[in-house]
């Protein structure tokens, strides 16, 4: 190394220093402890005591684990794909050449802005059972629907329905993708517009022009988003606990992975096996990730640069 | 841009969808805002009615009143955002210059380490920063929640770094042949050239810190200590399922200064996040 190059990573290790210091202390340090307190009895109160492969053992033969494993993902296995659908829709319709569309984006990346705590109060008052806006408009479809068919179905009471508690939670959230809308639609702007031309010489219409140019293009975009759905969505808490009232919902339907670990860390002063469940939170989401990834690979186009 | 040649009827079913949609979604923020006007019977009228018999604006005081700290939890909140901007946006344009604006050896390895952080989940780590901020004494202060901005987050490393790397190498070069420093670099030149995506940066840790829940949940104890959001959800909490009325009002309150700020900063918004999935 010449006396330059010393001088140089000198001078760039000072600049990231506070990086640095930070990801050791508040990264790599709680990480490790983590991990080591995941195999401990440990309250906060009291020094940890190492119990070795315990805690996993309990959490195999602990029901409610496995409710809100399944919860996690049966909430990540809707919510991210109806979220793309409504988030690409959206920008697709604001790339039209309409009136106002300035507007339409504003209004479509507002709830997006909305505090976590807010739209859980929202939320909750929205799809209250027999007050709630959501009802009020769903009765006089069903009832018209009851009325044709002969059916006899009624809007459920969602957040009081372990049936449908997720649902309300997937719901609200399809609310805030107005910042996947933004992305998709910058995404959809740098669309090269010869590529539209050339195919429309050749006769295509609106959705195989979609189908063969717009997504193909958008999709390393779509990969992007979606890996961020991922690792946002198998962390859900605040939304749910906070419409339960800090609690789980009815029958534990919104018992979620995140909300167990916080349970146990903070009600139960359960600390280790709170560590636990977060160690298993990371495994869940780096699985996930990496079969998102070798998906994406067949599907993602990278043009080339 | 838009996709090409669109035939007419396109755009109209295009237009149509845009408005039955935007009603969808503007929908909430009318229905909270008419309920935080309404008297307590008209929030429970069936069928329900958009426009207020009366319009009860001491709703809006008696929401303030019952929530019992409201201008505390605000001067909290303000104090922890303007903190945590400023920790942020210094620490973050520190560590993402050197990630870019220097040559050194492994920069590039390291950088990826860096990348990997963002996809560690903060309650998988929150036990032990838990246990470290009591060690320290900190729980049922703000401090957990300010302090650790000022060792800068990967995302704005990241963000910054890529509009640092877009400045051409040559200003360096001659600054550091007329014998600057790289710290004189770095504040005469390089930041005052980056004042977009600083601002960027300083909004997203804002709405941040405004928005987070689950920091203030942890880590403060006392009511009076509590944040907006923390002091918006015990309300809750306390009234839920009564008193649609107040807490509608309460939660208007909350996400009015940020609607205000996005009014006022609408293109840094908009730019900023077009450009955190855009370039990757």
């Amino acid at each position: 190394m010449t006396r330059r190059e010393r001088q140089n990573l000198g001078t760039g290790l000072l600049f990231i220093s506070p990086w640095l210091i930070g990801f050791l202390a508040l990264c790599v340090y709680p990480a490790l402890s983590s991990l080591y307190y995941s195999l401990c009895d440990y309250s906060v109160l009291a020094p940890a005591v190492f119990t070795g492969a315990q805690n996993y053992r309990d959490l195999m033969n602990d029901a409610l684990f496995w409710k809100a494993l399944y919860n996690t993902l049966y909430f990540a296995f809707f919510s991210i794909p109806l979220g793309l659908l409504v988030s690409l829709s959206l920008a697709v319709l604001l790339n039209f050449d309409v009136p106002g569309r300035g507007f339409f984006r504003v209004v479509f990346f507002l709830p997006s802005l909305v505090p976590m705590v807010c739209l859980a109060v929202i939320w909750q008052w929205m799809l209250n059972g027999d007050l709630g806006l959501i009802n009020n408009a769903l009765k006089p479809v069903l009832h018209a629907l009851n009325s044709i068919v002969g059916t006899h179905f009624s809007p459920p009471n969602w957040l009081l329905e372990a049936r449908y508690a997720k649902w309300g939670i997937i719901f609200t959230g399809l609310w805030s993708v107005g910042n996947a809308v933004v992305i998709y639609l910058a995404g959809l702007q740098e669309v090269p517009r010869h590529l539209y031309e050339s195919a429309e010489i050749d006769g295509a219409n609106f959705w195989s022009k979609t189908r063969h140019i717009t997504l193909p293009i958008l999709s390393p975009v779509i990969y992007f988003n979606t890996i961020m759905g991922l690792i946002g969505s198998l962390q859900v808490f605040a939304v749910p606990y906070i419409m339960t009232n800090g609690n789980d919902g009815p029958g534990r339907s919104l018992l979620f992975l995140a909300t167990y670990l916080y349970q146990n860390a903070f009600d139960y002063w359960n600390m280790g096996y709170a560590c636990t469940l977060g160690v298993i939170l990371f495994f869940v989401i780096l699985v996930l990730t990496y079969l998102a990834r070798k998906l994406s690979e067949k599907h993602v186009y990278y043009a080339a640069k | 841009m838009t996709a090409g040649r669109q035939s007419k009827a396109l755009r109209i079913v295009a237009f149509t969808l845009l408005i039955i949609f935007g009603i969808a979604f503007l929908a909430p923020f009318a229905w909270m805002v008419s309920t935080s006007l309404k008297p307590l019977n008209e929030t429970m009228s069936l069928p329900p009615r958009w426009i207020p018999s009366v319009v009860q604006w001491h709703n809006y005081r008696d929401a303030i009143n019952a929530m019992g700290y409201f201008w505390r939890y605000t001067a909290n909140t303000f104090f922890i955002c303007v903190m945590s901007v400023i920790g942020t946006v210094l620490s973050s344009a520190l560590a993402a210059y050197g990630f870019s604006r220097i040559e050194w050896k492994g920069r590039d390895r390291l950088f990826l380490v860096l990348l990997a952080t963002m996809m560690i989940p903060f309650p998988v780590v929150m036990v032990p920063i838990y246990s470290l901020f009591k060690n320290l004494g900190w729980i049922g202060t703000f401090r957990p929640l300010w302090v650790p901005a000022f060792f800068a987050s990967a995302f704005n490393v990241f963000l910054l770094r890529q509009f640092f790397l877009s400045l051409p190498k040559d200003i360096s070069e001659s600054a550091r042949m007329d014998g600057c420093s790289e710290l004189q670099i770095f504040l005469r030149i390089i930041l005052p050239l980056s004042k977009p995506a600083l601002l960027v940066v300083a909004l997203f840790q804002f709405m941040f810190s405004w928005n987070d829940f689950l920091g203030p949940l942890i880590f403060l104890t006392e009511q009076k200590d509590f944040t907006l959001a923390l002091g918006l959800q015990s309300f809750q909490s306390q009234n839920g399922g009564t008193a649609w009325h107040h807490l509608m009002a309460a939660s208007t309150l909350v996400v009015l200064p940020v609607l205000v700020l996005f009014f006022f900063a609408q293109r840094t918004f908009i730019e900023g996040i077009a450009t955190t999935g855009g370039k990757n």
